[in-house]
């Protein structure tokens, strides 16, 4: 494949982009769900 | 009974660990997850291997794969955050609900632009020779990228919740006026960026079966990826929203019972501060 560094390192900065904000969002709501009792969340 | 400190040992099922555990995923997240990386799987199968090079751009059109949805998602999202802003606005209830369904969908669109303008930086230099020109559509992507960082500083300014709801509400209905100027840069100005090959006013799709298919997967990903994203970031904005006002009950409660216990604690206070003050 001709251009390969800019053609995977677009689809791999574009992964990397929504894992790293996937992750943040998983990991502060895990945060947040330690200090919240179940009943007051509407979705358990 | 509820617990504010992060640090607490609390092991029942509906605190500590147990809880953290669950998190804000449900068996619905999992699902819509489990469909984004089925269907991501499926983008990198087809963008990278089965569709086939353009005649003209050769293998750069590859990341036309991503760098399309993505932008169409972005548009999505901040269309969905300005109908969450009018409900937040415009009905009697002002749920808050509606502005974290607002802020969350902002913060996605966000990072959708952030790639949508790195990935598109690459597809130029590849094409045009440069990653950048000040072009009408690149240039009105970029100020829409700004103008959405600008929503999301102005959501982190003081107040109350429905203070933070309602100047950002106005803010994300104003915003969105700006997806028609991005979209339709390229036929109001002259700009070196192409017109739109899908979604054009003609109704008529120049491409190939395979590669419209290819796009279609990566559309058809990204929704996914949106939908799981706003599950999970709403999820955690309203335990955000709860905390805060615990912790503000909390504080209002200690200063209560303090002044209960010793009523003469505020005067002498200001009583020393001026004898200060006047020595």
């Amino acid at each position: 494949m001709e251009d390969a560094g800019f053609i995977l390192g677009s689809y791999a900065l574009t992964f990397g982009a929504v894992a790293l904000f996937a992750w943040r969002s998983i990991r502060s709501g895990k945060r947040l769900a330690e200090q919240v009792p179940d009943e007051d969340k509407y979705w358990v | 009974m509820t617990t504010l400190d992060p640090a607490s040992t609390d092991q029942s099922p509906t605190t500590g660990r147990g809880a953290a555990r669950r998190g804000t995923g449900t068996r619905a997240t999992r699902l819509v997850g489990i469909g984004a990386i089925v269907s991501l799987a499926w983008l990198i199968a087809f963008g990278l291997g089965f569709s086939p090079a353009d005649r003209d751009q050769k293998e750069s059109v590859r990341i036309l794969y991503v760098h399309v949805p993505t932008i169409w998602l972005a548009y999505l999202a901040f269309i969905v955050t300005a109908v969450s802003s009018a409900m937040y606005l415009f009905t009697k209830k002002k749920s808050l609900g509606w502005d974290r369904a607002a802020g969350a969908s902002a913060e996605i669109g966000v990072t959708f632009v952030a790639v949508t303008l790195a990935v598109g930086a690459m597809w130029g230099r590849l094409t045009w020779g440069v990653f950048w020109q000040w072009d009408a559509r690149l240039t009105t992507t970029a100020l829409l990228f700004v103008t959405y960082v600008g929503y999301l500083a102005v959501r982190r300014l003081g107040g109350s919740h429905h203070q933070r709801a309602k100047r950002s509400a106005v803010l994300g209905m104003i915003a969105v006026v700006e997806i028609p100027l991005v979209h339709f840069s390229v036929r109001m100005w002259r700009s070196l960026h192409q017109e739109a090959t899908v979604a054009n006013l003609d109704g008529d799709t120049k491409m190939d079966g395979l590669m419209l298919f290819s796009l279609f997967v990566g559309v058809i990903a990204f929704t996914f990826l949106y939908v799981w994203l706003m599950l999970h970031r709403t999820r955690s904005m309203a335990l955000e929203d709860l905390l805060e006002e615990r912790g503000l009950d909390h504080a209002l409660m200690e200063r209560r019972a303090e002044s209960a216990e010793n009523p003469t604690t505020q005067y002498s206070t200001i009583q020393n501060s001026t004898i200060g003050r006047d020595a």
